[in-house]
């Protein structure tokens, strides 16, 4: 499944941010999404999510198809790792988890409790939810956060995995992960302020 | 769907999760009521069924700010609408938790506490069957005050005022139920009107909770 982000204008709080965004996101690729804090990348990847609306231009083959991680890992403090997991795998209409606990390493905290675990530790649980979705399409923002350096090369490994079953990710960071990935840097795309049409329109 | 349901369960038990807030509420009201009021046996009776069912709903209310606003705050709400699961669901489900952790103990403790407040006998059994017909309708729209403010931070005030307006049908016909039962009379007219509210709410209000959900997650 072919993401397709055409002419793709995203606004903030009203206010247009990115303007004219355009990429194809192929099976078995990732594409990473740079560009300096504030220019619009969290709103770029909700809009392609779906989950606001688009200002301008289209997305196409996102319906249905993404599985999203955002800044907030969406965990419950009271409920264990695997009560965590196996909720969302449920959700998406699937079951078992063991690969997902294998693959960030969180077999021996199955049966912690999510408030208890560290920082790092809730950030995987949060990215092993994306192995329970089945989703082809990962859209994931700053994935890396509180990540230490096994964690990210877990993650990492985690996506090429996932990009060799014909998957394909669309992540937002600033760090290297080491994959063979096409960069998009987003800040030429910076929306341009609105013309003044009337030089007192300011007052009015 | 399910899966939603007994998660929402699971968390509402666990420690910290807020059963039996709406609970404890409703018992410290009524258990208050005869002190405040006196020890008039008659006047309590007569104002029982509209203590109890002002007491059942103000319980409701005190619940329903944790009802999304928990799960906006730690992101599952995102992951939720991305999820297959349609919103319209989502939003039912969480009002049938919300009334299965809240309304369900309220209709339950209610008969214990109607003879606190010296509830006439017949009147009982009319009590419960109002709170059944009508804490759904409670749920469903507090569900939906509860979209409306779930991107404000100390949302609580302003989906109160939202909410009671709301409100006040329901409990209208609900407390009308309760005191016609009491005083042996016909409840047939507010029985209906009851039902008709609660089924109209049920029917309609998750498309518009889903709706305003949408427009407070972008």
């Amino acid at each position: 499944m072919t993401l397709n982000v055409t002419d793709l204008s995203v606004a903030r709080g009203g206010i247009p941010v990115l303007e004219g965004v355009s990429f194809a996101l192929e099976p078995g690729r990732a594409l990473i999404l740079r560009g300096p804090n504030g220019i619009g990348k969290t709103t770029l990847l909700r809009t392609v999510a779906g989950l606001q609306p688009t200002l301008k231009g289209r997305v196409e083959g996102a319906e249905d198809q993404i599985a999203y991680a955002a800044h907030s890992d969406g965990l419950k403090p009271t409920l264990t790792v695997a009560e965590n997991l196996t909720f969302w795998a449920s959700v998406f209409g699937r079951n078992g988890i063991e690969q997902a606990l294998d693959g960030f390493d969180l077999q021996s905290l199955r049966d912690r409790q999510a408030g208890a675990l560290s920082a790092g530790q809730k950030r995987r649980l949060g990215l092993s939810r994306m192995l329970v979705t089945g989703r082809p399409i990962w859209i994931m923002d700053e994935p890396t956060v509180s990540l230490d350096k096994t964690s990210v090369a877990m993650f990492a490994e985690a996506v090429r995995a996932h990009l060799g079953q014909g998957g394909s990710a669309l992540i937002a960071t600033h760090i290297d992960l080491g994959l063979e990935a096409e960069v998009l840097d987003v800040g030429p795309y910076k929306a341009k302020p609105p013309e003044i049409d009337d030089f007192d329109g300011g007052f009015l | 769907m399910i899966a939603l349901l007994l998660r929402d369960l699971k968390l509402a038990f666990r420690a910290g999760g807020g059963f039996g807030l709406g609970l404890a509420f409703f018992l410290i009201v009524t258990v208050m009521v005869p002190f405040s009021v006196g020890p008039q046996s008659e006047l309590l009776a007569r104002i029982a069924p509209g203590v109890l069912w002002l007491g059942a709903l103000l319980a409701c209310l005190l619940s329903l700010d944790r009802l999304l606003a928990l799960d906006w705050e730690d992101g599952s709400l995102d992951l939720l609408a991305t999820a297959p699961l349609p919103l319209e669901s989502t939003v039912t489900i969480k009002a049938l938790a919300h009334w299965i952790t809240t309304g369900l103990p309220l209709i339950m403790a209610a008969p214990v506490l109607g003879v606190l407040l010296n509830l006439p006998v017949q009147g009982f059994q009319w009590l419960v069957i109002s709170l059944l017909l009508g804490t759904p309708a409670l749920s469903v729209i507090g569900t939906f005050g509860a979209a409306l403010t779930v991107g404000l931070k100390r949302g609580g005030l302003l989906m109160s005022l939202l909410v009671m307006p709301l409100y006040v049908p329901t409990l209208i016909f609900g407390s009308e139920v309760a005191r016609r039962g009491a005083e042996g009379m016909a409840v047939q007219t507010p029985l209906l009107l009851l039902a008709g509210i609660s089924a109209a709410s049920i029917a309609l209000l998750p498309f518009a909770s889903a709706a305003v959900l949408r427009v407070n997650l972008r």
